[in-house]
């Protein structure tokens, strides 16, 4: 885990994709923005919808639901790009919806069921409660770093 | 602002000079070794060393000191014709001046340095010159004075009414003649006593004959000073070291502390200390004005911190962008052309243009040092294959973006690497084969067609093709059955996950492959080619662009996305006509240029946005020539602009496009790709399920 | 004190060092590359008192020294080698041929104004 963490709480920020909820550990966030247009990658994997100016810098942005594998889903205004640092680097995320930021004690994260198991890579780092509904804290690791055979 | 420390800046500036001295030391063991001989050369590195130990003593930089002091006497040996130069010794040398060049950055950086391999290569430099020399014996020459002292600069005299003390010291002073001649004076002397205590000074003048028979440079007087002072003997006599042989001296302590011991005062009375012979009398004193001795001699150079370089370099690209920008907005406003705005953003267009390439200029800087990296990659790996290998380097004085040699560094010693391990034969494999056993290592720099051409050549065997084949199939690299042409085998090196050699040696077997080296190149915006003939050698050519920062592009549109070419690949526009247009087969077509059949490459269905055009009539292509010369015709929807663009990197993002050098932001603020011409043309050739996966992007 | 000084070293650090020792010691100080140079600058001024490293391109100290000495206005004038060695031999060369005294490098600045007042007032 690179993300810092520290003993007393987890701020997380939790958005939605498709059905789901899902959550990423806020110190890795930078910033949220609007979707616009991203300049394609010739021959990229799918999920990969380009690159995007960042006030000068250029920004690879990544469909997360597509990444993850969740059904396409059709583009809506609410459509925000987050920006993650992840190892010095810096993804866009485009999600459905930012919902909110909510604080965890570590002892209310539980460890998902072991995907290694069935031969999936691990996005899902850890799973929460909050009012019933499950939220998936993502492991930018394995979401942000391709592997060396969905890099060719 | 604080107020730099002047020790620090000498230090900073005595370590770039270092970097100085090292190049010529380079330069001179290398013409030594090409078969220089001449005095001069000798001395150029002696005095290289020489200076370094010079500066690092006065840094109290002793393990800098020792090396150099030791390496300095070898040196010397062979500048005074002790010592002859040969071979092995040469090798010695290369290597003490490697371990120099460490110890200087160790120093720089205040890292320890293991004294091991210092030791080892002090050894074999003794070694030349025989046992008589052991570190030992070197050791006390070495006068090695810790700069403890304050900087006490009060030389006025003590006061005189010191309480009445007895003096401690009797000195009795004759100057022989010859003192004079070297320059030296009575008054700085007895002044420099004076300043060790209170003084007495009586001047003898019983020997001055009478005015006729003065001879002008001889020396009548003599002195005696009293002299109370609680310094000790020694720091007495150091007065006199520099006349010490040219007069008579003599330092005696006072044996009791009564003044009655001293002896009776010279028969004549006290002498002012002003009537010294002075046979030089007059010295006059013009006052000059200090910018005379000033002469032009040396450049003046600043030192500039590189992130105030980096920081200048970063504006002006955001000064492109914006004025870009600005035209935009104007031509859209619809101004004339002829109208005061539009002048002036000309004129705005031009000084921009100027900036940048003065910037730019700063940064450049010549290969030489890379280049000198590099001869020491090549010593440190052929000794340790144990092969006799030599670097034959060319066009060193090529300027190239600093930022550039700095990414070239790691690249370019794998290949160095690379070619001494793989690239030459073993020794007899080379004289079995009628080759001379030493190889040849080949790294040259030049500038063509606006790009920087770096390429490191061997003659060793070339590239094993029947191997590389079997290894890439084996690995499953490609399929079974393929059939590669030459280049395509050759270009197999490139492949993730590929490594030559039948035993993995301690050099190149790290798991760093040729991908990992056009990886790098490739973020530089650069492209690696491979030649190779059997029994001749192999030829690796990077071509870079000579900066990174800016680039002359042509702006142009593909399937509704907007796309920078490098303007210098672009050799014209051809307008497509039926007559112009050849079919050779279906998904090949050609266009005749001047007599010539240029095969037609289509941009759109290449890079994946669109499906092949039914028919390229009336379409637009630009010829593109490549490095080695052939050509290819991109057919693209529309040409929109020619303009210099400010290159952003892509580097950190995960995922690298085939055919996209770098991506740049138009004056809209919308991201443009740079592309790579002659990437995307390569990659035309790769099977086609590597680019089945077509990506559209909704917007 | 409001001295002269003339310093001819091929080396940088070491005539900003000389620089640094003398200047706040009141001293004004000229400097030249190699004996060559310091003949150039030495037709332009008249130092109380010159300073010179041995090893340098050109025209090494030795010669330099000569150059200096063969000049009337500049028979008497002091001249302080700069040396790195403190052997006899070396001293005496440089007597010999023509020097005033030495400095040892690496010098402190205390030592080097020291020096200098021994030669010239």
């Amino acid at each position: 885990m690179e993300e810092p963490q520290t003993s007393q709480s987890v701020e997380l920020l939790t958005f939605e994709l498709g059905e789901h909820e899902y959550a990423l550990d806020i110190m890795c966030v930078r910033e949220i923005r609007g979707w616009a247009k991203a300049t394609p990658l010739p021959h990229a994997p799918s999920f990969m919808r380009g690159v995007i100016n960042l006030r000068g810098a250029v920004l690879p942005v990544m469909d997360l639901g597509e990444r993850l594998g969740l059904p396409t889903r059709p583009h809506c205004d609410r459509n925000v790009i987050i920006v993650v640092s992840f190892k010095e680097t810096m993804t866009g995320l485009l999600v459905d919806a930012v919902s909110d930021i909510i604080a965890l004690s570590p002892d209310a994260l539980q460890p998902p069921p072991d995907a290694a198991n069935y031969g999936a890579q691990t996005v899902v780092k850890a799973l929460t409660l909050i009012e019933d509904r499950m939220i998936r804290v993502l492991d930018l690791n394995n979401i942000v770093v391709l592997s060396q055979g969905e890099a060719a | 602002m604080t107020m730099p420390d002047p020790m620090a800046e000498i230090r900073a500036s005595f370590f770039v000079e270092c970097d100085e001295l090292l190049e010529a030391m380079q330069d001179g063991l290398q013409a030594m070794e090409d078969g220089t001989d001449d005095a001069e050369t000798i001395h150029v590195v002696f005095r290289a060393v020489h200076s370094i130990k010079g500066g690092a003593g006065a840094f109290g930089l002793e393990a800098l000191v020792r090396f150099s002091h030791r390496y300095e006497t070898v040196l010397d040996r062979v500048r005074s014709g002790d010592l002859g130069v040969e071979a092995g010794l040469l090798k010695h040398f290369f290597r003490a001046a490697d371990h120099l060049s460490d110890l200087v950055r160790a120093s720089r950086d205040e890292i320890k340095v293991p004294s091991g391999a210092g030791e080892a290569i002090l050894a074999e430099l003794n070694a030349h010159i025989g046992a008589d020399v052991t570190p030992d014996e070197v050791e006390p020459e070495i006068e090695f004075q810790p700069t403890g002292l304050t900087l006490d600069l009060d030389v006025d005299l003590p006061p005189l009414n010191d309480p009445p003390r007895a003096p401690q010291f009797k000195i009795c002073f004759t100057p022989d003649a010859e003192m004079f001649d070297t320059g030296n004076d009575v008054f700085p002397i007895l002044r420099s006593v004076a300043a060790l205590g209170a003084c007495d000074i009586r001047c003898d003048t019983a020997r001055v004959p009478a005015l006729s028979d003065i001879v002008p440079e001889t020396s009548y007087l003599s002195w005696t000073i009293l002299l109370t002072s609680d310094v000790d003997e020694a720091e007495v006599a150091s007065v006199f070291e520099f006349v010490e042989g040219l007069c008579k001296l003599r330092i005696e302590r006072v044996a009791g502390s009564d003044t009655a011991d001293a002896p009776p005062p010279p028969p004549l009375a006290d002498e002012d200390v002003s009537r010294l012979p002075e046979p030089e009398a007059d010295r006059p004193k013009i006052e000059q004005p200090p910018q005379r001795t000033a002469p032009a001699a040396t450049k003046s150079v600043v030192r500039v911190d590189l992130d105030r370089i980096e920081r200048l370099v970063n504006l002006v690209g955001e000064l492109v962008i914006n004025q870009a920008m600005l035209a935009q907005s104007l031509q859209s406003a619809g101004l004339s052309p002829h109208s005061n705005a539009m002048n002036g953003l000309e004129e705005f267009q031009r000084l921009t243009r100027d900036i940048q390439d003065s910037v730019m200029m700063i940064r450049a800087q010549p290969v030489k040092p890379l280049f000198q990296r590099m001869s020491r990659i090549v010593r440190e790996a052929s000794t340790a294959v144990n092969k006799d290998v030599r670097l034959i380097t060319d066009g060193e004085t090529t300027e190239v973006d600093k930022t550039v040699i700095e990414r070239l560094a790691d690249p370019l010693t794998h290949m160095i690497r690379n070619a001494v391990d793989h690239g030459l034969e073993p020794t007899h494999e080379r004289l079995a084969n009628g080759k001379a056993a030493q190889g040849h290592v080949t790294l040259s720099a030049a500038h063509r067609s606006g790009r920087v051409i770096i390429e490191v050549s061997d003659d060793g065997g070339g590239i094993n093709r029947p191997r590389v084949l079997q290894v890439a199939m084996d690995k499953g690299l490609i399929p079974p059955d393929a059939v590669l042409s030459e280049s395509e085998i050759d270009n197999l090196l490139f492949l993730p996950g590929f490594s030559t050699a039948d035993t993995v040696s301690d050099l190149s077997g790290r798991g760093v492959g040729m991908d990992v080296v056009r990886t790098a190149i490739q973020s530089l915006g650069g492209r690696i080619s491979i030649t190779s003939t059997p029994d001749l050698g192999t030829t690796f050519s990077i071509s870079l662009p000579l900066t990174l920062a800016v680039l002359d592009g042509m702006v142009i549109e593909v399937a509704g996305e907007t796309l920078v070419l490098p303007l210098n690949v672009v050799a014209e526009t051809v307008t497509l006509s039926a007559s112009t247009l050849d079919a050779v087969q279906p998904g090949l077509d050609v266009v005749r240029v001047r007599g010539g059949l240029v095969p037609l490459f289509d941009l759109g269905y290449l890079l994946g946005y669109r499906a092949r055009k039914d028919s390229y009539i009336d379409g637009v292509a630009l010829l593109i020539t490549h490095d080695d010369g052939s050509q290819g015709a991109l057919v693209v929807d529309e040409i929109q602009d020619q303009r210099q663009v400010v290159i952003k990197g892509l580097d950190d993002t995960f995922y690298r496009a085939p055919g996209i050098a770098a991506a740049t932001i138009l004056g809209d603020g919308q991201i443009a790709l740079i592309l790579d011409p002659s990437d995307i043309i390569a990659q035309a050739g790769d099977p086609p399920h590597n680019r089945s996966q077509k990506t559209r992007m909704e917007a | 004190m409001n001295l002269e000084v003339l310093a001819v070293d091929d080396s940088r650090t070491m005539r900003d060092m000389i620089r640094l020792a003398l200047e706040p010691a009141g001293f004004r100080v000229h400097t030249a590359d190699d004996g060559v140079h310091g003949t150039e600058v030495l037709a332009g001024i008249t130092p109380d008192v010159i300073i010179t490293d041995i090893n340098m391109p050109r025209m090494d100290g030795f010669g330099f020294i000569d150059a200096v000495r063969d000049q009337i206005g500049h028979r008497t004038t002091p001249i302080l080698v700069l040396t790195t060695e403190a052997a006899p031999e070396l001293k005496m060369r440089a007597r010999a041929a023509g020097a005033t005294g030495w400095i040892v490098k690496p010098f402190d600045p205390s030592k080097l104004v020291k020096a200098l007042q021994m030669v010239a007032g």
